[in-house]
């Protein structure tokens, strides 16, 4: 399925995309750094798309280092979240989350006691390659373990595609400028990541795995190849993608590797792949290799605005401003506060908010490290965004179309097909916000797909009422008819009574008397 | 701490609108500096009028719609718009003229239409055309291009500046130096005779491929294009497919009877035809929007601007070739959508 381009040889270039400049060099140097328990760990509850999970533990109570705090709910999707190290619970309460927009959670306040002491109802499993694919994937469902490229879904269910899956795509293209995580993963622990692999392959029944990187990462590469090399295991090996952005876009990495679309409303299974982030790998491994649930995640903290910037292995609930603390601190330059990468990253608007499963990267910016918004001027048309939309979309007609709002007519130009990746707004040179534009858009289509289903119900109400009474009158009319016929045909009736009068009016002759 | 929050991306990599238009305000330079070599001064005058008239006119504009005049002001695209127009006129033009084809330009081909980003056809070539139609006596007077003849009469810049104040000039200039045929007027006029262009272009009105300065402005006007590409301030599209909708009927033409059609290189050098393909054809905001639109819109371009060339009343055509397809771009657009990813095949 990969036309024979199994080895680490370049993938030719999209016809989509822009360069950036990396911006990595900062928090590549250095090994992973580990993070010690905060003061407070603010553990939410809805890490996962889907529904959050279920709190099994009540405030005041003792926990353990990865002791499920919280289960996975039987309402939709979800997983199970554990306590990232040992403490007391001290609160179950809403607190801000960061997530896009902002908002609140329900969660689980933990005091960390220091001793990391270990919850003893997870074990090592060196037998796990074995394990029939239902068991591995409800250990991976128990684990916690979600898609950590930021995605949050539960990496159990994409697990669970059927037959048919021809490769397994691990994501470590990484392609936002400074986020690293991922490349440090790859660069210190491909080994881990290999393991995770095999595990997911069992768990697929499928035997071709290809480990996607970035091209200006070498040493990940590097690190990879050597892991593969040592492994010994034939069925994985490494794709070197090109430097483009948004090439880790789960579709259009799938797009670059196998030359496949995966249609409209479908998913990656549909042409026989599975793509899971290297990190997720890494979280799976962990779990059978060591029993640890997904407790930690490696974060990119960089920026102008923090002292040394860093690969940090750090605790799931960690607030953000002792992870900024850990690494070095605000420089004078902090300006802002951004979430993931500088592209598709959403700014936080204060550090009180936990370090999640998708917290890849903490940039805390200077100055000059990110574009105010700029006074936006009308649309030249000048084409470029839809030179560069990776979807294949004309986003300065979608635009126009968002204007009025025309929900028919954006639907149709594939407004619901933008990934939100910002290329358009990148080298719009009248600074149009498009990507802004689009969200909106989506909110308004969304919207007015309620209230037209709201109206088509009540339309449907209206028809039904129609129908009722219609029904209730000809249920009526049947009552009269079958009255009608139970008493006798009526033509009969008035028959049988005209002959009686008619015999009646004849006996009687003309002139007599009554 | 707390911060401010801004929407993704946060990062912007583009030039400015007012970038842009003032790259190719620069790439417009050496095709200037070759039009005044070899028409004199005139054509500098023509650019001062209409940059004022219609800066002045936008501003008004402007100000009426209460828009904000400074930011649009400052955009260069109606200097843009001004130097096309000027550049594309006589260099003998009286300013009234060119001042009544820039009002045209930017107060209703552009701001009639809802300003920067709405016009439906290029400012520029509704000027012209609204001109070439007013003033078609006018429009056709161009001076004979310097070193034409050993007696050819130079115009002093006195008597520039009274024809271009006054549209008169003293008694003693001969009609030549005012005006002359082009070489696309001339061909169109003698093939009328029944010359041949072999007898035609023996003229000392021609060089080598096409009229003599000629050859040399349309050179000069693509070396500057060339540089818009190489700067991606154009893309290849319009261009190519402009370039290949005028050679190919005009090869085909040539090769079937060379007598009675011009090379496809006089084509290619004549008139306004580099001046069409990289600076008016593209205008992006009046031409099609999709890659394959633009390949089809620039073949339209270059396919009529050789059917009026060649059969039309007029010697040159891009800027009725321009504004037809301009019609057609919203049909264009229509049916060359690109196919949206996940969408089918």
């Amino acid at each position: 399925m990969t036309n024979g381009r199994t080895s680490n040889q370049a993938l030719p270039l999209p016809a989509w995309g822009i360069r950036l400049e990396s911006r990595k060099v900062d928090s590549e140097t250095g090994a992973i750094k580990k993070m010690p328990p905060p003061g407070e760990l603010i553990v939410a509850l809805k890490q996962n798309i889907g529904v959050p999970a279920e709190t099994i533990v009540q405030p005041g109570e003792r926990v353990l280092k990865g002791q499920p705090i919280a289960i996975a709910s039987r309402w939709g999707l979800s997983v199970a979240v554990h306590a990232p190290t040992s403490g007391a619970v001290m609160a179950i309460e809403e607190r801000p989350i960061p997530v896009a927009g902002g908002g609140t959670g329900e969660s689980v306040i933990i005091e960390p006691d220091g001793k990391e002491e270990r919850y003893a109802g997870y074990v090592a499993q060196m037998n796990s390659k074995r394990l029939p694919p239902p068991q591995i994937r409800n250990e991976i469902m128990e684990a916690g373990i979600v898609g950590m490229g930021g995605a949050l879904f539960p990496t159990a269910t994409k697990l669970n595609p059927g037959s048919g899956i021809q490769a397994l795509i691990l994501n470590g293209v990484e392609c936002e400028p400074y986020i690293s995580a991922d490349n440090a993963l790859l660069t210190e622990r491909s080994d881990q990541v290999l393991r995770g692999a095999a595990i997911m392959l069992a768990a697929l029944d499928c035997d071709e795995c290809l480990v996607a990187v970035k091209a200006d990462m070498a040493e990940a590469q590097a690190a990879v190849q050597a892991a593969i090399d040592a492994l010994g295991d034939d069925r994985i090996s490494l794709v070197v993608v090109p430097a483009f952005y948004p090439a880790g876009g789960e579709r259009q990495l799938i797009e670059l590797i196998t030359g496949k679309e995966v249609q409209a409303g479908g998913l990656p299974w549909d042409v026989g792949v599975v793509c899971q982030n290297v990190g997720t790998a890494a979280a799976v491994a962990k779990f059978f290799d060591e029993g640890e649930p997904l407790i930690s995640r490696i974060v990119t903290v960089t920026g102008d605005g923090v002292g040394t910037a860093a690969n940090i292995e750090v605790m799931i609930g960690t607030p953000i401003v002792d992870l900024v603390e850990f690494a070095g601190g605000y420089t004078d330059d902090a300006a802002g506060l951004v979430m993931g990468g500088p592209m598709m990253g959403f700014s936080l608007p204060h550090d009180q908010l936990p370090v999640t499963k998708a917290t890849n990267c903490i940039l805390v910016a200077g100055q000059a490290e990110l574009d105010p918004s700029v006074r936006e001027m009308p649309c030249i048309r000048c084409g470029e965004c839809a030179r560069v939309c990776p979807a294949a979309l004309m986003p300065q007609q979608l635009l126009a179309l968002a204007r009025g709002p025309d929900y028919e007519a954006l639907e149709s130009q594939g407004l619901q097909d933008c990934i939100q990746c910002g290329c358009c707004d990148y080298v719009c040179p009248s600074y149009i916000p498009l990507t802004s534009r689009f969200i909106e858009a989506k909110q308004g289509l969304w919207e007015n797909h309620l209230v037209s289903q709201r109206s088509a119900l009540a339309l449907r109400r209206f028809d039904a009422r129609g129908e009722r009474l219609e029904r209730r009158e000809s249920d009526r009319s049947d009552e009269l008819q079958r009255q009608v016929d139970e008493i006798g045909p009526a033509g009969e009736i008035d028959a049988d009574a005209l002959r009686q009068l008619k015999q009646r009016v004849k006996s009687k002759k003309p002139g007599d008397k009554t | 701490m707390k911060f401010a929050s801004n929407a993704a991306p946060h990062w912007l990599g583009a030039e400015s609108v007012a970038v842009l238009m003032r790259q190719v305000l620069y790439a417009l330079v050496p095709a200037l500096i070759v039009l005044v070599w070899f028409f004199g001064a005139g054509i500098i005058l023509n650019i001062l009028v209409a940059a004022v008239v219609a800066l002045g006119s936008e501003a008004l504009v402007l100000r009426i719609r209460k828009r904000p005049v400074g930011l649009f002001i400052s955009d260069y695209s109606a200097l843009v718009t001004a130097v096309l127009l000027a550049m594309s006129l006589p260099p003998l033009t009286p300013w009234w003229i060119t001042a009544t084809g820039t009002v045209f330009a930017i107060v209703f081909a552009k701001h009639l239409y809802g300003g920067l980003g709405y016009n439906v056809f290029n400012p520029a070539m509704v000027g012209y055309a609204v001109l070439l139609v007013s003033f078609p006596e006018d429009m056709a007077a161009w001076p004979l291009p310097r070193n034409i003849t050993p007696d050819q009469q130079t115009l002093s810049l006195f008597t520039v500046l009274q024809y271009w104040a006054t549209g008169s000039v003293p008694a003693d200039v001969t009609v030549d130096a005012l005006s002359a045929a082009t070489p696309l007027n001339s061909v169109k006029g003698q093939l009328g005779m029944m010359r041949t262009m072999p007898e035609i272009v023996g003229d000392p009105l021609f060089g080598n491929l096409a009229g003599h300065g000629w050859e040399w402005i349309n050179a000069a006007t693509a070396l500057g294009g060339g540089w818009l590409l190489y700067r991606r301030i154009i893309r290849w599209q319009i261009p190519t497919a402009m370039l290949a909708g005028l050679l190919a009927p005009a090869l085909v033409f040539y090769i079937v009877d060379p007598a009675t059609h011009p090379s496809p290189a006089f084509h290619l050098l004549s008139g306004g035809t580099m001046l069409g393909i990289f600076f008016i054809a593209t205008d992006p905001v009046s031409a099609a929007a999709s890659n394959r639109g633009r390949l089809i819109y620039g073949l339209g371009i270059g396919i009529i601007t050789y059917v009026i060339r060649n059969w039309g009343a007029y010697p040159d055509g891009i800027a009725f070739a321009v504004l037809l397809m301009n019609l057609a771009v919203p049909v264009i657009d229509r049916y060359t959508r690109p196919r949206i990813y996940g969408h089918g095949a």
